[in-house]
């Protein structure tokens, strides 16, 4: 009989952890491409999430073969392969953008950015 | 219940704690530079947690496009902008964050505390549609790789979709870096005709 308390949750806690150091950059943080970086963080633990609930003790990788009982899930493995896709995509466009902004302000920070637009106004 | 402990499981804490590190090290330094090429190494964990938890594919989908494609997109963008965090952040702003933070992520961890406990069997997700894949996928669409099947055959729609997120994204690269390439055109055309 396996005890399924080792690890236990564990890796959901260090999800919510990564997530929370992504998510802090992205509302903390001035500079643009430092955003984007947090984003990606948070993209990532979100993925780890998804692994961790695919995976079954004592299974293997799911390509069938003789003489394999246990699989892990399929599912969840085919959900992130396109949510990876699709995290690239966004963040090429949010670099496109940080690069016109640069060029229309001349800066990546969020906060002198602000002061520029409260100016022209 | 006798505690069995697998190498597995140990690798597969050892990368958690090794993301950690590394996520903390991204919020905290401010060479950009540093920070784009700690982000490729952190998706580098990643693919190599996915291969601990049995999801091959994903690992080297992001060791591709996660690791590889986004860090060079953003090493580009670096060149066109500046390779240094400027601001600090303000205390201010950076307590209110904190404490947002950590409110969330305890709501978090109590919302996760009656989930499925990792690599249980008996979990509702394992209980779905996926014995269906398993069982069936090779007389059905007759590829050894249940995500090769599942991806192009039974949710082949949702590739499509996410087909239409990757053109959607490059026609507004396209517009935006595009748009820029001309405007540079006509000023150079006006310079020429003011000469």
């Amino acid at each position: 009989m396996i005890d399924y308390s080792f690890p236990g949750l564990f890796n959901y806690w260090v999800v919510f952890l990564l997530m929370m150091i992504g998510f802090y950059i992205v509302i903390v943080h001035e500079n643009l491409i430092k955003k984007i970086v947090g984003l990606n963080v948070f993209q990532v633990s979100v993925f780890i999430l998804y692994i961790s609930m695919a995976k079954i003790k004592g299974g293997t990788a799911p390509i069938l073969a003789d003489g394999i009982e246990v699989y892990s899930n399929p599912l969840p493995h085919v959900l992130i392969l396109t949510a990876i896709v699709v995290g690239v995509a966004t963040t090429a466009l949010g670099l496109a953008l940080v690069v016109r902004i640069q060029e229309s302000f001349g800066t990546i920070e969020d906060n002198e950015i602000r002061d520029i637009e409260e100016r022209q106004e | 219940m006798n505690i069995e402990i697998v190498t597995s499981d140990l690798l597969n804490i050892a990368t958690l704690i090794f993301l950690a590190v590394i996520g903390i090290a991204i919020a905290r330094i401010r060479n950009l530079f540093a920070v784009v090429m700690l982000s490729g190494i952190y998706s580098l964990m990643g693919a190599s947690l996915y291969v601990i938890l049995d999801a091959v594919d994903v690992a080297f989908t992001e060791a591709a496009v996660g690791a590889g494609a986004s860090t060079v997109l953003m090493i580009g963008t670096l060149a066109l902008t500046s390779s240094r965090e400027k601001a600090a952040t303000s205390p201010a702003n950076a307590i209110k964050g904190l404490i947002i933070c950590t409110l969330l992520g305890a709501a978090l961890i109590y919302g996760s505390l009656d989930m499925p406990l990792y690599g249980d069997p008996s979990a509702p997700i394992h209980h779905h549609i996926v014995p269906r894949y398993l069982n069936d996928s090779m007389a059905e669409i007759a590829v050894p790789n249940v995500v090769t099947s599942v991806l192009a055959g039974y949710r082949g729609f949702d590739t499509m979709g996410e087909t239409f997120v990757i053109f959607t994204a490059a026609i507004g690269v396209i517009t935006l870096i595009g748009r820029k390439r001309r405007r540079r055109k006509t000023s150079k055309d006006d310079g020429g005709h003011d000469s």
